[in-house]
């Protein structure tokens, strides 16, 4: 039983991710070449984020095609859990994992700041941990961000809130419908977040939020107790 | 025979189209004021191989589905040229 963090060329966040479930929960994940088979140990699967294959054509756009992708989604067919964080996120709505498309930012600027979250579901593998309506404050980094779906999408986890806890204009970093951050699929097994929680798992990076996802999620699918 | 393609990825319509915003902006302040709205999408060109034109059609028209544009939220159309040379 293990964590696997898919590398693709041009992922940048993968290096964090594993610290992340090191420093949560003493797990060492196993970093996959995104041409590589994943281990039939595996039972959580992180899509890291960056910039695979230079965002060329769209950001996942190519990814998505990568050899460990077909297997993620057998592995997420199968019920596994399955957390892509920013391009992680681009590449399961290229895939089709998850609905709708992110789009660049309507400001066109890339935006680096941390943001306010709130917890809209805790009924998922990855907020267990959470109480509903808890607003957490984790970093953004992105250039395409705004999520855009033309049917109003199910499974909002995360919104982009202000200091009251309200979705309003001024606290959308990038745009996104519906103040939309993260967002798991029907049957609440992937979740896609624009957000970094891997970012957000020690002190010293300047918030603990994003350590109850990782506490959440591993458990659900390792049964660690963190 | 080689057929070239030219091919065409925008956002549909009603999409919100920043980089369009922003490019509208810029041509109102350089004093283009006809302009009412802009869009951005891409080109690509491509060179096909194929048995007849109705196959280059059908392969392009794959290819515009499966990664050329993203059907939730792009369009994807072609014009294809007899002759690669000949159309360019």
């Amino acid at each position: 039983m293990s964590v696997a963090v898919i590398r693709f060329p041009g992922s940048n966040c993968d290096t964090d991710c594993v610290r992340a479930t090191e420093v949560v929960a003493g797990l060492k994940a196993r970093v996959i070449w995104h041409q590589d088979a994943i281990p039939a140990e595996i039972s959580l699967v992180i899509l890291p984020g960056g910039f695979s294959y230079g965002d060329y054509l769209r950001p996942g756009a190519i990814a998505r095609f990568a050899p460990a992708m077909a297997e993620v989604r057998r592995f997420a067919d199968r019920g596994g859990h399955v957390l892509g964080i920013c391009n992680g996120f681009q590449i399961l709505t290229e895939a089709g994992m998850l609905p709708g498309a992110l789009l660049p930012n309507g400001s066109l600027s890339f935006v680096c700041q941390d943001v306010r979250l709130r917890v809209e579901r805790t009924d998922t593998p990855f907020t267990r941990r959470y109480k509903k309506g808890q607003v957490l404050r984790m970093p953004v980094a992105h250039g395409d961000g705004r999520y855009f779906s033309e049917t109003p999408p199910q499974g909002v986890v995360f919104r982009y809130v202000d200091e009251n806890g309200d979705p309003t204009p001024e606290a959308n970093p990038n745009g996104a419908l519906d103040n939309i951050a993260g967002m798991v699929n029907a049957r609440g097994n992937v979740l896609g977040m624009m957000p970094h929680p891997e970012r957000a798992c020690e002190t010293l990076l300047g918030s603990t939020d994003g350590r109850a996802l990782f506490e959440s999620v591993l458990e659900s699918s390792l049964g660690v107790g963190a | 025979m080689l057929y070239r393609v030219e091919a065409r990825v925008s956002l549909k319509p009603g999409v919100l189209d920043a980089p369009g915003q922003v490019l509208q902006r810029s041509l109102h302040n350089l004093g283009f004021d006809e302009v009412k709205e802009v869009r951005v999408g891409k080109h690509i060109t491509m060179e096909v191989e194929a048995d007849s034109p109705e196959q280059a059609r059908a392969r392009v028209a794959q290819m515009g589905e499966q990664l050329l544009a993203n059907p939730v939220v792009e369009l994807f159309d072609f014009e294809i040229f007899e002759g690669a040379e000949a159309a360019r």
